[in-house]
């Protein structure tokens, strides 16, 4: 089916309503909206939502800003809690229990630090054990929920208020951890990597493969946050694009084992384009800090190539 | 007819289980709980059960699955032990307060450190305030019958609240003993089905579980849970009622043994109970009050009715297999003397911290606490109140 952004729009309203109290440029609403519009208007989904931005900001009680049943529990849970929720789904269907021509989707939000941090073991647990079940970790680089500490999703030399970039060390040395290869060898029959771009096609497009394939499906998808990344609310489109044109955020899925990238760039950008309206890498563009850059641009082109050798390969 | 059987205790837990048939069984190994989920995943297996069973890769995940799966509207059971129990510790909280009736088998041991597998209280000590039912066992006998009332409690619309059934790490879950088991179909009409009002499989009112509640609400949110927990005596009793009319056991907030005319009682949980009655017994023989208060409903606590228990009596020692590393009694010993002190009752108490890690309790350390008993009764001194039993000398 031929992707219109209009006809999504009119034709399944957001299950993720208006009214929440996230920032403006915050990259985490556009996903959740779009990650949800993907669900047939038909289907019933429970959503479990890790501890942090998008939790404390969308269901303060008595609101809730969604539309579909929601389970928050704890940071480094959601993928056991969804799983729990799934397994009762499996076990009341089987004894009759639920009504046979309703189907309920699963699907957890966590940001990068309830997902590659303290999150990891829970949710390789609820990926091993085959739960149909989709995971989406809304990646914006840090705790920002707490106030911008780096995680292993940090990219290197960002300045973090527990990586400052100081007068011997400037901001975070190590680099970022890469989850979606992680999830790749879970050999799970779905694994993505994304971002809302064009129109949120690539990411509208691989939410419904993710929600709609049988077992469990892993969604990475990249959140930009102003108050961490440092640049002007009115950016977040831009950021998202630049991440994706200098392949600092490759978009790409895996199915079945099966790489496919999904855009690739017509010419590359360099990576100053992405980091230099970020306040975080500042100190990278002081003279005498160059070093700094190259040695970024060399991971960023590392890992594009170590892609682009995966797709050749298994292809 | 009820049958007559050999079981361990975990073997017995296991067996209430598969009566129960929970729609979701989540839970991970850890000595000495481990048989309990190994049992129960052979019924899963061989499709005795309509069970799903999640093999999660730690307990934290264990309680985490239980909670999704009893908010989404199933019956979900889970079984742990001591550091099991520690990892779970933050989402025992959260499945109280989200009034989850989630039931668990916990099969006390020593909470680590050093690392001990043996039996003590130190893990159930330590979620003892986390808004839990907790009932103890005596023997197997009494944890397969907690179970099958657990469900009954904890999912009385004037309780919803989780509920744990506590045994005795190896004394009684690698113990078999003889126990009557009740027939299946009894067992399935007396636990009934589960109908929950709101939940989050229910596409016709989606729900939102588990909110960030700050300081307008959570307040009386709290209060809510602690009078769940208040109204949870009267329907143990009235559950244990109906099960009595069933079995022609009886069960009730704790069980007095000889302690109506007693001088001198020992007050204690589980498996120390049957050590403790014989005691009595040898003490009755000899002409000596003796008696003893086993405490089954640990939380909510019977304050009042254990003050007025015991308020005949002329000293009282308190059993804890913990040590609330205090320096003021154990944790067992600061709620019976509180509820007296509360109850206007006087009675001399006696703190003990016995049995850690393993550590032996024979009857000859029981009746020593009876002889101690009796010199606070003869000269009117207590003395350091807060004493060990069975502790090295050297």
């Amino acid at each position: 089916m031929a992707y219109n952004l209009k006809e999504v729009i009119a034709e399944k309203p957001s299950r993720f309503t208006a009214g929440h109290r996230m920032c403006a440029g915050c990259g985490a609403p556009p996903v959740a909206r779009m990650v949800l519009r993907a669900l047939k208007p038909e289907d019933h989904a429970v959503i479990a939502n890790a501890t942090g931005c998008m939790e404390v900001s969308s269901f303060i009680y008595p609101y809730t800003a969604w539309t579909d049943s929601y389970i928050h529990t704890a940071f480094e849970c959601a993928g056991a809690t969804c799983s729990g929720v799934e397994a009762a789904y499996k076990s009341l269907k089987k004894q009759g229990k639920l009504p046979a021509d309703k189907n309920t989707k699963f699907i957890a939000f966590g940001g990068d630090g309830g997902t590659y941090d303290i999150g990891l073991q829970s949710l390789s647990g609820a990926m091993e054990r085959g739960h149909d079940m989709v995971y989406v970790c809304y990646d914006n680089g840090a705790y920002m929920n707490t106030g911008i500490q780096r995680s292993s999703a940090t990219p290197r030399f960002a300045d973090t208020t527990t990586s400052p970039a100081g007068s011997v060390i400037p901001g975070k040395m190590q680099s970022r951890k890469d989850l979606t290869e992680i999830m790749v060898s879970h050999h799970i029959p779905y694994v993505a990597q994304s971002i809302a771009v064009n129109n949120f096609k690539d990411l509208y497009e691989k939410s419904e493969k993710a929600i709609y394939t049988e077992g469990p499906a892993f969604l990475n998808v990249l959140a930009p946050c102003p108050r961490g990344w440092g640049y002007p609310t009115d950016m977040l489109m831009e950021m998202n694009k630049l991440a994706v044109e200098t392949c600092y955020w490759p978009l790409y899925e895996v199915v079945n084992g099966k790489y496919r990238i999904t855009y690739k760039p017509a010419k590359k950008l360099p990576i100053e384009e992405f980091l230099k309206p970020q306040k975080r890498f500042k100190h990278m563009f002081k003279p005498g800090n160059e070093w700094m850059i190259e040695e970024f641009q060399k991971e960023v082109d590392k890992r594009w190539q170590a892609l682009l050798d995966l797709e050749a390969m298994s292809n | 007819m009820s049958i007559r059987e050999r079981l361990s205790g975990n073997e017995a837990a296991a067996t209430a289980m598969k009566q129960i048939n929970p729609d979701v069984v989540a839970a991970f190994p850890i000595t000495p709980s481990t048989e309990i989920p190994q049992y129960f995943s052979t019924f899963v297996s061989n499709g005795s059960v309509d069970t799903e069973f999640v093999a999660v890769e730690s307990e934290h995940s264990a309680m985490s699955a239980c909670i999704g799966a009893e908010a989404a509207g199933a019956r979900a059971m889970t079984a742990t032990s001591a550091n099991g129990l520690s990892l779970m510790w933050e989402m025992i909280y959260i499945a109280s307060s989200l009034r989850l009736p989630i039931v668990m088998s916990l099969v006390n041991r020593a909470v680590s450190g050093p690392l001990n597998i043996h039996n003590d209280y130190s893990d159930a000590m330590g979620v003892r305030d986390s808004g839990w039912i907790m009932l103890f066992s005596e023997n197997n006998q009494e944890a397969y019958d907690n179970l099958i009332m657990a469900h009954r409690i904890a999912e009385h619309k004037d309780v919803l609240l989780p509920l744990m059934i506590c045994q005795d790490g190896f004394i009684t879950s690698h113990s078999i003993e003889n126990i009557e088991l009740i027939e299946d179909e009894k067992v399935k009409e007396f636990v009934g089905s589960y109908h929950p009002q709101h939940y989050l499989l229910n596409d016709k009112e989606p729900m939102a579980v588990g909110p960030m509640d700050l300081q307008a609400f959570l307040f009386e949110h709290k209060y809510e849970q602690a009078e769940a927990m208040r109204n949870a005596k009267k329907v143990i009793l009235e559950v244990a009622e109906e099960f009595e009319k069933m079995t022609g056991r009886k069960y009730g907030l704790f069980e007095e043994y000889k302690l109506d005319d007693a001088e001198i009682a020992v007050v204690c949980m589980n498996s120390t109970a049957g050590t403790t009655k014989d005691v009595v017994d040898a003490l009755r023989e000899k002409g000596i009050k003796a008696g003893m208060l086993k405490v089954r409903v640990f939380r909510p606590f019977p304050a009042e009715e254990i003050a007025k228990a015991l308020s005949h009596v002329k000293a009282v020692a308190v059993l804890d297999k913990s040590d609330s590393l205090n320096g003021a009694g154990g944790a067992l010993f600061e709620d019976v003397v509180s509820g007296m002190y509360v109850n206007g009752n006087n009675v001399k108490a006696l703190s003990y911290v016995y049995g850690i890690g393993g550590r032996d309790t024979t009857t000859k350390d029981i009746s020593s606490v009876y002889t101690d008993l009796e010199e606070v009764v003869k000269t009117g001194n207590v003395g350091n109140p807060y004493r060990y039993l069975g502790l090295r000398k050297e």
